[in-house]
């Protein structure tokens, strides 16, 4: 029988240590609220060295103030931090690293600091535990990386600590969850206080302490791309996916990748999809953040629904306004929510089509360059066929192989990439960067963003490779070559044997598709201009300054 | 500095008409397709960037090994990428049949 106070403290010694915390930092604490001018020593009081640290840094929003605050502590009392981070994109989380408060780190994607990073890794000011995708991150954090400490972000939190955190949720209740729930302490920065809150999207119980950031929280509209970039290539490509994936599989359920290539496609749909008779029949759910480039479709009623991962700047009336497209909360703003969205991605897709800046010729595909420690994002998560996946759609049942009596259907992932990229560096190589990198960058393995034994399809401006229909690895290979165009990859093509392909099936051609190239033209694209775009939200898409040009 | 490359491909059937394609702008290229009186394909191609000519041969060798035509082409290259050049000369060839 455990009766006395001694035993009973063995089991929850998690919580004795966060009261002794959370002690040592009273003095700066009223009504659970501590001043921004406090921030660095709260955290002083609260870590200790080596304690495993979240820092909310999504791939939208992030919690900088917070952030800023951690890299100014006092090295010799708070170090060897691990740092456990989504995005790993501000100047001052490398900093963290620079001046030796943090040690090691687990993140998904460290874009605009990759060069740091990698410079970092080569001076051993870092140890890199793993590169993850976002969802993998976030269930580490329910296993083995639960956080001691999180510093989150949100709009606003009112006096009891409930959190609003507007059309940019993304992570923050994930992160928030594995850390409260274990006894960890979570500190939050907000915007603002409000006296009542549109809607509480993180209960205050699960919520430490809050701080009135000294500016709002650092956001970057990731996700928008000014249709006036978009070339002739891209919309020649775009019209082979929409025909040659699209139309040819039926694919209702799908994720679009970061990039102009994608953002073209979906000003094709009200145009030449609709011209194929394609409305309601493809693309009408998505997990997906709210690209302002699928406007003109939304508004030709192509779209049923959008769940985001997170929102985007400039976005938020014109998703306000369309509450039967979008996740809305009651007061009427965008609920967003990585780890969902990644899910629904994951399990409920049919289909992924995506980006990347290289691929071999097994079609492994990876953004790594030497000298850049990029990372994946969600890409990985989105890009792969789940083998836990039981319910069939007819997408699914198709991109099944064989006739055995057990059999299983295949998400269709997509890679859409243009042979050369700008200044004529070829996207199809004989081998990734990543193999050197992660030499040079002491990984366990190289950082592939796709498998190519994930990959279903890659299409390029010289056609599509069915590669799910290939049998075996020579065929495989030769679907690819007779796609990759004059690069390395593609020079390997075998006239005699592309021409068997395309018989079969394995390799088409825009001629084969019934697309015409002259057709391919940026007078297809339903919006032309960020102005466009604008015109077709009724005035409710508020593009930020940057992408204005009146 | 402008480089001039001249790329010949000997035999072909004519094409029916001229044809012109493409625009003048960074990462583009502009195109101009005609008859010819003579048993080959001429294509003289104009450019700004340098050290490309691999590139260039293997991408007209592989356009008229798909399509073996008669014509005189003309390119103004600004910088354009193969995956550009290669879509201008398939939408010129398609516009000229």
């Amino acid at each position: 029988m455990i009766s006395d106070g001694a035993r009973a403290d063995r089991w929850t010694q998690r919580r004795t240590r966060k009261a002794e915390r959370l002690a040592r930092a009273a003095r700066y604490v009223r009504n659970g609220r501590f001043a921004a001018s406090d921030a660095v020593a709260v955290l002083e009081a609260i870590l200790e060295p080596r304690d495993r640290v979240c820092v909310e840094g999504n791939n939208q929003k992030q919690a900088d103030f917070l952030s800023r605050s951690l890299a100014l502590v006092d090295p010799s009392r708070i170090h060897d931090l691990h740092l456990l981070i989504s995005v790993l994109g501000r100047p001052e989380h490398i900093d963290l690293f620079e001046r030796g408060i943090a040690q090691r780190v687990d993140f998904s994607f460290s874009g605009p600091q990759s060069l740091r990073l990698a410079q970092l890794v080569a001076d051993e000011k870092v140890q890199i535990g793993a590169i993850h995708t976002y969802l993998e991150l976030f269930a580490r954090y329910f296993v083995d990386l639960t956080p001691q400490i999180a510093l989150v972000t949100a709009d606003a939190a009112d006096g009891f600590g409930n959190l609003y955190t507007g059309a940019n949720t993304e992570e923050t209740p994930t992160i928030v969850e594995a850390t409260a729930f274990r006894d960890g302490i979570v500190i939050a920065q907000v915007n603002e206080i409000r006296d009542e809150l549109p809607r509480v999207d993180i209960p205050g119980s699960w919520i430490d302490l809050v701080v009135v950031a000294d500016r709002p929280y650092a956001i970057e509209p990731l996700f928008t791309r000014d249709p006036e970039l978009i070339d002739d290539v891209q919309v020649l490509m775009a019209m082979l996916v929409i025909r040659g994936v699209y139309e040819k599989h039926r694919i209702k359920r799908l994720n679009h990748g970061i990039g102009f290539d994608t953002a073209a496609i979906e000003l094709l749909l009200p145009t030449y999809g609709e011209s194929l008779g394609l409305r309601g029949e493809i693309c009408t759910h998505w997990a997906l953040n709210p690209h302002p480039t699928l406007i003109p479709a939304i508004e030709r009623g192509w779209v049923e629904s959008v769940h985001c991962f997170g929102g985007e700047l400039g976005m938020e009336r014109y998703v306000a306004a369309r509450s039967d497209v979008f996740f809305t909360g009651s007061d009427g703003s965008l609920r967003s929510n990585r780890a969902m969205c990644q899910t629904a991605g994951l399990y409920a897709n049919d289909c992924f089509v995506g980006s990347t800046l290289q691929i071999d010729r097994d079609a492994n595909s990876s953004t790594a360059t030497l000298g850049r420690i990029a990372g994946f994002g969600g890409a990985p998560n989105l890009g792969n066929d789940p083998h836990g996946r039981r319910h069939p759609s007819p997408t699914w049942l198709a991109m099944a192989s064989g006739d055995a009596e057990i059999r299983r259907g295949r998400k269709v992932v997509v890679q859409l990439v243009q042979t050369f990229r700008e200044s004529g560096v070829p996207t199809f190589v004989e081998r990734l960067d990543a193999v050197e990198l992660a030499r040079s960058a002491k990984l366990d393995l190289p950082p592939v963003m796709i498998y190519g034994d994930d990959v279903t399809h890659v299409v390029t401006e010289e056609g599509i490779a069915y590669l799910y229909k290939a049998e075996g690895v020579d065929d495989r290979r030769a679907a690819l070559a007779a796609i990759a165009g004059v690069t390395p990859v593609g020079m390997l093509r075998d006239s005699d044997r592309t021409v068997a392909l395309r018989r079969s099936g394995v390799v088409a051609y825009p001629e084969d598709l019934g697309v015409r190239r002259t057709e391919a033209s940026r007078s297809l694209l339903a919006a032309r201009t960020m102005r466009d775009l604008v015109e077709w939200s009724g005035g409710l898409y508020e593009p930020p300054a940057r992408f204005r040009s009146w | 500095m402008i480089e001039t490359l001249e790329i010949i491909n000997e035999g072909g059937t004519p094409i029916a008409r001229r044809a012109h394609i493409g625009v003048v702008a960074s990462g583009n290229c502009e195109l101009l397709i005609e008859p010819t009186s003579e048993p080959r394909a001429r294509v003289l191609i104009r450019t700004s960037v340098r050290g490309y000519e691999a590139a260039w041969r293997a991408v007209i060798a592989r356009f008229f090994e798909r399509h073996p035509i008669a014509a005189r082409i003309e390119i103004d290259d600004f910088g354009a990428t193969p995956s550009v050049v290669a879509l201008r000369l398939e939408q010129a060839l398609e516009a000229a049949s």
